[in-house]
């Protein structure tokens, strides 16, 4: 505990380029473009795949393989081999983290959805896109919401691998503070990381309370 | 860089012995996690299946921990368990497979048919064969889904531990980028997918081994 108030009760730790607002600011930036990116990326394929059954296993199966992918080597490689300088290293790992969680639940969540409700939609004269946007995106909604609130939490979490290879974000406090055995930076570095990450945790879970419709999330009975 | 070749396939015979200590030293860490997370996991999500109130908040403390960055917990670890012991990485990686099995057994024995659960009360099983003959058996199937994520994402995450000074095949991460070498780096990514894709192959080959009735079940389906 004692290293905790070493490190948030210095002044200098609060301002400038090494600063503690800086570098959340560094690490928000990291996190919420290979979010983006990856959500650009995996929610419009999941609905396709969902909705149609069109290459399903291929894709599911290479979203698991995916996941065995060890972020810290991919960033090595890849910064390695295109250099640093711009963001595109850290994104690239980073975006390939994110997409497997995030297609696997939108698919399932499409797909999921109960036959009868979705034969229904046909049958009150919907077309196929009115019946992907009306009813089976408001369905599965939370389970694709449950994938990018895990996809934003490990990348949330992984993003302190960038500082590894010089980059900026959270991570800077936990490598430097190994490396000059600064255990209070180090542990000051991880506490901060957790807190990010359990603040993401939370604003998801506000998210889906905002965007579920009462219906689906069950918070309204319906007879 | 330019004339680097991205393999150099004597490198990795010259440093093969040293390769397949890396690569024990992974499996070792990666797979007692999820043998040691299904072992406690069971019991939990049993007591959770049966007293509901215990659902609750046993996966809110599992989703904390879960969110919390590996990284920054072996970090906290290293005062307790030492720098570069294998304990360091195996503790954390074991409450992040009981974060993804707990609610997975659970899951798996609600999911378990209350008419299947009579018709065995009323052909007279006890509550322990009943648990063991018929629950657990159909609860496999979503047990086994949620040990495929815990192992994978194990396998992945011991790679992480490199930082603290015991990473498996994370090492050669490190040893390529402090060389600006591309093959160990190389060799370590392609190894590490392998050993996932392995070791969920052999998860797959188990589900098909321990669930006979659910291929039986798709035959019948195709026949008719």
């Amino acid at each position: 505990m004692n290293w905790l108030v070493d490190f948030f009760g210095n002044a200098a730790n609060w301002s400038g380029p090494d600063g503690i607002p800086l570098r959340v600011l560094e690490h928000l930036v990291f996190a919420g473009l290979s979010l983006l990116l990856a959500v650009v990326l995996a929610v419009p394929l999941g609905l396709w795949i969902g909705h149609t059954g069109k290459g399903a296993v291929l894709v599911v199966l290479s979203a698991n393989a995916a996941r065995a992918l060890p972020t810290l080597g991919l960033l090595v490689l890849v910064v390695l081999l295109m250099g640093v300088g711009t963001l595109a290293p850290v994104l690239i790992p980073l975006v390939a983290l994110a997409v497997p969680p995030i297609l696997v639940n939108t698919y399932e969540g499409i797909r999921g959805v109960d036959p009868e409700l979705r034969d229904a939609a046909y049958g009150m004269g919907l077309r196929g896109r009115q019946v992907l946007g009306g009813v089976l995106v408001p369905v599965a909604l939370p389970l694709i919401l449950l994938g990018m609130r895990t996809a934003a939490i490990q990348v949330v979490a992984t993003a302190t691998v960038a500082a590894y290879v010089g980059l900026g974000g959270l991570g800077r406090y936990i490598i430097d503070g190994l490396a000059t055995k600064d255990y209070p930076r180090a542990i000051g570095g991880a506490v901060l990381v957790a807190a990010l990450a359990l603040a993401v945790q939370g604003l998801f879970a506000l998210v889906q309370r905002v965007t579920v419709s009462p219906g689906v999330s069950g918070r309204q009975r319906i007879r | 860089m330019g004339e680097e070749p991205l393999v150099r396939w004597d490198w990795i015979g010259r440093n093969w012995p040293e390769i397949q200590e890396l690569l024990a030293d992974h499996v070792i860490m990666a797979l007692v996690p999820v043998v040691v997370g299904l072992l406690l996991a069971l019991p939990l999500g049993l007591a959770g299946a049966r007293w509901r109130w215990l659902y609750q908040p046993t996966v809110g403390t599992m989703n904390v921990i879960y969110s919390l960055p590996s990284l920054a917990v072996f970090i906290v670890l290293i005062p307790i368990t030492g720098l570069a012991t294998r304990a360091t990485i195996i503790v954390p990686l074991t409450f992040y497979a009981m974060a993804v099995l707990i609610p997975a057994v659970v899951d798996g024995l609600t999911s378990v048919p209350d008419h299947v659960r009579q018709s065995a009360v009323a052909m007279g099983f006890t509550p322990l064969r009943r648990l063991l003959r018929v629950e657990l058996p159909i609860a496999v199937p979503v047990v086994l889904a949620g040990l495929r994520v815990a192992t994978v994402s194990s396998i992945s995450l011991v790679s992480v531990g490199a930082l603290v000074g015991r990473g498996g095949l994370g090492y050669l991460f490190i040893d390529g980028w402090q060389r600006q070498f591309p093959t160990p780096i190389v060799v370590g990514v392609v190894l590490t997918a392998i050993l996932a894709a392995v070791a969920d192959l052999l998860l797959v080959v188990a589900q098909r081994w321990l669930t006979p009735w659910s291929t039986a079940r798709s035959r019948v389906r195709e026949a008719a």
